[in-house]
C-alpha cells in the first residue's frame, strides 16, 4: 500500500516497461500487423527507459518500505538492459523474417525478461532478487526454444531449463536458510549484520547455496554445463540478449548481496569461493575455446572465461572492483552484441554458416561486416584502447589493490591464450579465400546495431575514465 | 516425547488389522463360485472397450495447465479477501485498486491465451 | 506444532532436498528430473514455513506463496518445452537428446 503516492512515479523505468508489455500484448491480440508494429514500439520504449534512467542517476531512491531502490547503481543497470535489448530487438527483424519464424510472444517475451532484469538490479529484498530472477529466467527459457519447429532449438531450451531449474532449486533453499538464521528477508539487515551472521554456520551454508545457484546464472565452471549447447542452439539474436545481459542481472545480484563487503569493508568471507570459480572459468574458458570449430560455441566457451575475470572482481571485493565489474558488464555486452549479430547476419538458414570456414574471405564479400567483426574480436581480446582492455584492467587493479596478485596473474595468462582464437577470427576473414560461395544479404536493421555496439566500445575504450566517473558517483 | 505419539501407533495397527480381517474374512468362509461374467470390470452393466491405461490427449494437458496457471492467482487473492475489511478502513480505495490492476493483468493474458487459439479443442 | 522440535522439520526438508538433487543427477527421463526439480522447491518451502512458525513472523509463509507461484509458472512452461521435445524426436530420454556433444 503507498504511503505516499509520489513512489510510483520514482518507479517510473519500471512502470514504462510494465505498461509496455500490457500495450504489446493488446497490440497483439487487436491487430494482424503486429510484426511491423511491435519491434519499433519495443525499441521506442527501451530506448526511452535507458535516457530516463541515465538522467535520474543522481535521484536515489528506496521506495516501497524497503522493497526497491531507484537511480544509482540500478539506473546504470538498466542502461546496459534497456539499449541491449533494444539493439537485440533492431538485429532481430529481419534475422527472424530469415528464418520465417515470427512468433508475436518473441518481443513480449524479451520485454518481459528485461523487467524481471530492471526488477533484480534494483532489489533491496531477496523476495525482489527471486522475483525479478524467475521473470528473466522463465522468458529465457522460453526464447531460447522460440523456433519450436527446429530439433536443436528444443534440446538448448530444454537443456537450459532443466538446469536453470535445478540452480533456481538451489536458491530457493539458500534464501530459506538465510532467512532462518536472520529472520528477515531484507537486504539493509543483511548488510547492517554481515559481520555478526558470518560467524553462523546456517547463514554461511545459505549464503553458499545461493551463489551456487548463481553462479549457474553468471555460466562460471563448474556450473557452465550448459553454457555451450545453449548458446550455439538457441536463436543467434537471442543467444546474444541471454549471454550479456542475463549475465549482468546475475552479477548486479552478486554485487547487491555484497554490499556490506564492498561499501562497508566487511570481511570477504566468500573469497575462497570467487576466487577459486574465478580462476577455473578463466583457464577453462580460454583452454576450451582454442578447439572450437564453430564461432557460435567459441563465443560461448569466452563468454565463460569472461564470467571468471568477472568474478575476480568479486572475489577482491573493494569499491573500485564494483565500478571495474559494471564497466566490464557494460564493455562485454557491446561487444558480444556486436559480435553475435554479425554472425546473425552472415548466418544462413537452418543454423549453417556459423562456423570458421563460412567466414573466411569476409573481407571480399563485405569489408563493413569484416572491419567491425576484427574491432569486436580485438575488444574481446582485451587490446587496448578498446572497452574490453579497460574492463580487465579496472578488475585487475582492484584484485592487486586486495593483495589477490595470483589472480591478476592468472587473468593476465589467460587473456593471452585467449588472444589465440580471437584473432584467429581476424585472420581467417582477412587472408584467406572464401571457402563457400554464398552471398550476404546484410540487413540495414542489423547494421545499425552493429554500428550503434562499435560506437559504443569505441567510446568507452578512448574515453574509459568518463564511464568510470559516472559509475563512481552513482555508488553510495 | 515420543511416547506421545503411542495412541497414534495404536490406532494404525487396529485399523490396519481390522481392515485386513474384514476383508479376507469374505474370501475366508464364503462361497466362491466365479464365472466369466462375474471377473469382468463393472462397467455399468455394459461390456468393458480397450485397456484401462488410456493416453489422454495432448489437447487435455493444454487446458489443464491453463487451468493450473489461473487457478494459483487465488493464492494472492484469498489473504487480501480475508484482510479487506481491515486494509479498506486503513487504505480506502487503495486497498483495492493494486487488486484490480493484478487480476486485469492476469485476465489479459488469458484473452491472449484465447485470441491465439489456445483452448480451440480441434 | 510447539512440542515437535524445529530440527525435525529442518532434517526432513534438507532429506527432501537431498533426494530432488540426488534425482536430478541420476534419473535421465525428462519429466523425472523436472519432478525431482520441484521436489527441491518444495523443501525449500517446507523450511520456511517452519522458521516463519518458529521465529513468528509471517515473511517465511509469504515467501512460500511467491516460491508456488513461480513453480507453477515453472511447471506450465517446462512441460510445454519437453512437449515440443517429444513432437519432433518422441522421446524425452535426456541421453538419447543429444545434437550438440554434452
Amino acid at each position: 500500500m503507498p504511503q505516499n503516492n509520489y513512489e510510483y512515479f520514482l518507479l517510473m523505468p519500471q512502470i514504462i516497461i510494465a505498461v509496455g508489455i500490457v500495450l504489446s500484448v493488446l497490440i497483439e491480440i487487436t491487430t494482424k500487423k503486429s510484426e511491423q508494429i511491435l519491434p519499433w514500439f519495443s525499441i521506442a520504449m527501451f530506448f526511452g527507459t535507458a535516457f530516463y534512467s541515465v538522467f535520474n542517476i543522481n535521484q536515489n531512491f528506496v521506495l516501497f518500505s524497503g522493497m526497491i531502490e531507484v537511480g544509482g547503481k540500478p539506473a546504470i543497470f538498466n542502461f546496459i538492459f534497456n539499449i541491449g535489448a533494444a539493439l537485440v530487438v533492431l538485429s532481430s527483424i529481419d534475422y527472424l523474417k530469415k528464418y520465417g519464424t515470427y512468433y508475436g510472444e518473441y518481443y513480449i517475451l524479451i520485454q518481459s525478461s528485461v523487467l524481471g532484469m530492471m526488477v533484480m538490479s534494483g532489489a533491496k529484498d531477496i523476495l525482489m532478487i527471486f522475483m525479478g530472477l524467475e521473470l528473466m529466467s522463465i522468458c529465457f527459457y522460453v526464447l531460447a526454444g522460440i523456433n519450436r519447429k527446429k530439433l536443436s532449438a528444443n534440446e538448448a531450451s530444454m537443456k537450459y531449463f532443466l538446469l536453470g531449474a535445478f540452480a533456481t532449486g538451489f536458491i530457493v533453499y539458500g534464501i530459506a536458510l538465510l532467512y532462518g538464521a536472520t529472520g528477515t528477508t531484507s537486504i539493509q539487515n543483511l548488510v547492517e549484520n554481515f559481520v555478526t551472521y558470518s560467524s553462523n554456520i546456517i547463514f554461511v551454508l545459505g549464503f553458499v547455496f545461493f551463489l551456487i545457484g548463481f553462479s549457474f546464472k553468471i555460466a562460471a565452471v563448474p556450473f557452465h554445463m550448459w553454457v555451450p549447447d545453449v548458446y550455439q542452439g538457441s536463436a543467434t539474436t537471442v543467444t546474444s540478449l541471454m549471454s550479456t545481459t542475463g549475465k549482468a542481472a546475475a552479477f548486479s545480484v552478486l554485487i547487491i548481496v555484497l554490499t556490506a563487503v564492498f561499501t562497508f569493508n566487511a570481511p570477504n568471507v566468500f573469497r575462497p569461493y570467487f576466487a577459486t570459480i574465478s580462476a577455473l572459468s578463466m583457464l577453462f574458458g580460454s583452454i576450451v575455446a582454442i578447439s572450437q570449430t564453430n564461432l557460435k560455441r567459441m563465443l560461448a566457451y569466452s563468454s565463460i572465461s569472461h564470467a571468471g575475470y568477472m568474478a575476480i572482481g568479486l572475489a577482491a571485493g573493494n569499491m573500485f572492483s564494483v565500478a571495474g565489474i559494471i564497466f566490464y558488464l557494460a564493455a562485454y555486452a557491446f561487444m558480444n552484441i556486436g559480435a553475435f549479430t554479425i554472425i546473425s547476419i552472415v548466418e544462413g538458414e537452418d543454423d549453417s554458416r556459423t562456423d570458421f570456414d563460412s567466414f573466411s574471405g569476409l573481407n571480399d564479400k563485405s569489408p563493413v561486416l569484416a572491419a567491425t567483426m576484427a574491432l569486436f574480436m580485438f575488444a574481446l581480446a582485451g587490446i587496448p584502447p578498446l572497452a574490453g582492455f579497460f574492463g580487465k584492467y579496472y578488475v585487475f587493479i582492484a584484485a592487486i589493490q586486495s593483495k589477490l596478485t595470483w589472480l591478476a596473474i592468472l587473468g593476465v595468462l589467460s587473456s593471452v591464450i585467449s588472444v589465440y582464437f580471437y584473432i584467429r577470427v581476424v585472420v581467417v576473414m582477412y587472408f584467406r579465400e572464401a571457402s563457400e560461395d554464398f552471398k550476404i544479404n546484410i540487413s540495414p536493421y542489423s547494421l545499425i546495431a552493429v554500428v550503434i555496439a562499435a560506437f559504443f566500445i569505441l567510446v568507452f575504450g578512448i574515453l574509459p575514465d568518463t564511464l568510470m566517473n559516472v559509475i563512481l558517483s552513482a555508488l553510495p | 516425547m515420543i511416547l506421545d505419539y503411542i495412541p497414534i501407533f495404536l490406532v494404525i495397527i487396529v485399523s490396519i488389522i481390522f481392515g485386513a480381517v474384514v476383508i479376507f474374512s469374505s474370501t475366508l468362509f464364503g462361497p466362491q463360485r466365479p464365472t466369466k461374467i462375474k471377473l469382468m470390470p463393472y462397467e455399468s452393466g455394459k461390456n468393458p472397450v480397450g485397456t484401462t491405461h488410456e493416453r489422454i490427449s495432448i489437447k487435455y494437458y493444454l487446458v489443464t495447465m491453463m487451468f493450473i496457471i489461473f487457478d494459483i492467482e487465488v493464492v494472492y487473492v484469498y489473504p487480501w479477501a480475508v484482510e479487506f475489511k481491515k486494509l479498506f478502513g486503513e487504505h480506502g480505495i487503495f486497498a483495492f485498486i493494486p487488486m484490480l490492476i493484478f487480476l486485469v493483468v492476469l485476465e489479459l493474458g488469458f484473452l491472449y491465451l484465447y485470441a491465439k487459439g489456445g483452448l480451440k479443442w480441434d | 506444532m510447539s512440542s515437535i522440535p524445529m530440527e525435525y522439520y529442518l532434517i526432513l526438508s534438507a532429506f527432501m532436498f537431498s533426494v530432488g538433487v540426488a534425482g536430478v543427477l541420476i534419473r535421465r527421463n525428462a519429466i523425472v528430473v523436472f519432478m525431482c526439480i520441484e521436489l527441491m522447491l518444495n523443501s525449500a518451502n517446507l523450511s520456511l514455513v517452519t522458521f516463519s512458525s518458529y521465529l513468528g513472523n509471517p515473511i517465511g509463509q509469504v515467501f512460500v506463496f511467491f516460491v508456488m507461484t513461480v513453480a507453477a509458472a515453472e511447471a506450465a512452461v517446462g512441460l510445454a518445452i519437453i512437449i515440443a521435445i517429444f513432437r519432433n524426436k518422441k522421446t524425452v530420454n535426456i541421453d538419447e537428446i543429444n545434437i550438440f556433444k554434452w
